[in-house]
């Protein structure tokens, strides 16, 4: 009897010890791995859609609520103006969710550019959305009112051969973002003027 | 079988070097050894949660019921286990995507288990720690080795501080298959050989 109290007295120390510990690394490391998570998995994407920006997005974010799901947006300041926001949406892949980065320009509603962010495509196939930049380049400067959808769905898009479904997958990202915006767009701008310098 | 204390941080180096001695953590040592970076990345996590394991397995050793002792080293490792995954995201996140799920599965890494088992309850702290110390060395330095090999044959490059060094001249054709899982077994299986016939008298 005293056995089993003893074992049970060291194994619930140990354990709550142990609990107290990593929940204080984690409140202290939280915001650091935050950052480089937006660092090394988004800021390539977020970067290269918001080329020439005088700001840095990745410092420059902010939340807003669409219905239950909460989206972080980064804002990029051209000629010193916040005109431009990136946000991440997904579409349905071959491998999965493809993440895909989406900047619109406010003032004149179109793409900036387009990026994929995290995606489990087939490499040599599918991940060429992420690899060749020549694939998504075709989304920079179009209109939200254009039909955002590959050639053989009635769009412009001239899908990745041997991956209409990736390509699918990222057309139906941009469109969902396109319709973010719209739903979000008076909070948006109303956020962005925050960050005139 | 009373070793010295310099002998009980050196077996760790030669006589009893984790995976060509003992044949022990083969796992992170045939995934991770692609680049000599994750080579050593994985072996200093390694060395870092061995050391404080067995630390602190020795100094409870008298506290631990013989009973749920495995129980006991499993929290105690995998808190630390934890530990390194956190810190490791906070600082070194390109490392982090690299290592990805071997840095959690160090929890169940013989290695370090079997040293709290077979050492650390039974010895006094600065021992233990010596041991961990010796072992987690040994354990960084094969990674690297084997890594290095399968790297220089694999690609012709050593890439250091995320910078390729040509080694062998931009003619060299290199044999891919050494980066792809086929070649972590070859690799091994020559090196566990050629430690054999030196070690042999």
């Amino acid at each position: 009897m005293r056995e089993m109290i003893k074992m049970l007295i060291v194994l619930t120390v140990l354990a709550t010890l142990s609990g107290g510990l990593l929940a204080a690394i984690r409140d202290n490391t939280k915001d650091r791995i935050e950052n480089q998570v937006l660092e090394f998995v988004k800021g390539p994407a977020i970067r290269s859609i918001l080329q020439g920006a005088t700001n840095d997005p990745i410092v420059d974010r902010f939340q807003l609520k669409a219905g239950d799901i909460e989206h972080t947006f980064f804002v990029g300041v051209f000629d010193g103006e916040p005109r431009a926001v990136t946000f991440e949406t997904s579409g349905k892949g071959y491998g999965g969710d493809v993440g895909l980065m989406v900047g619109i320009d406010t003032k004149d509603d179109k793409l900036v550019g387009v990026g994929v962010t995290t995606h489990g495509e087939t490499p040599g196939m599918g991940a060429k959305a992420k690899t060749d930049p020549s694939f998504v380049s075709q989304f920079k400067g179009l209109s939200l009112k254009d039909p955002l959808k590959v050639t053989g769905d009635g769009g412009s898009i001239n899908a990745i051969s041997g991956a209409t479904i990736t390509s699918r997958a990222v057309c139906s990202a941009a469109t969902d973002a396109t319709e973010l915006y719209e739903k979000l767009k008076p909070q948006l701008t109303e956020k962005l003027k925050e960050f005139k310098k | 079988m009373a070793r010295s204390i310099v002998q009980e941080f050196t077996k760790g180096l030669w006589a009893e070097i984790p995976p060509f001695r003992l044949v022990l953590g083969l796992c992170p040592v045939l995934a991770v050894t692609k680049s000599v970076e994750n080579g050593i990345g994985m072996g200093v996590a390694t060395t870092f949660v061995l050391v404080c394991s067995n630390v602190l397995v020795s100094s409870l050793r008298k506290v631990i019921p013989a009973k749920v002792r495995i129980a006991c080293y499993i929290v105690i490792i995998a808190t630390f286990v934890t530990v390194v995954e956190l810190v490791m995201q906070a600082f070194a996140y390109p490392l982090f995507l690299k290592l990805g799920i071997f840095i959690p599965l160090i929890v169940v890494n013989c290695i370090v288990l079997g040293r709290s088992e077979a050492f650390a309850s039974k010895n006094g702290i600065f021992r233990s720690l010596l041991d961990g110390l010796g072992i987690g060395i040994g354990f960084t330095l094969s990674l690297s080795a084997l890594a290095a090999v399968r790297e220089l044959l694999g690609t012709g490059d050593l890439t250091i501080w995320e910078t390729p060094i040509q080694i062998f001249g931009p003619t060299f054709q290199p044999f891919s298959f050494m980066v792809e899982a086929p070649g972590a077994f070859v690799a091994l299986g020559l090196m566990l050989c050629l430690m054999n016939l030196v070690g042999k008298k």
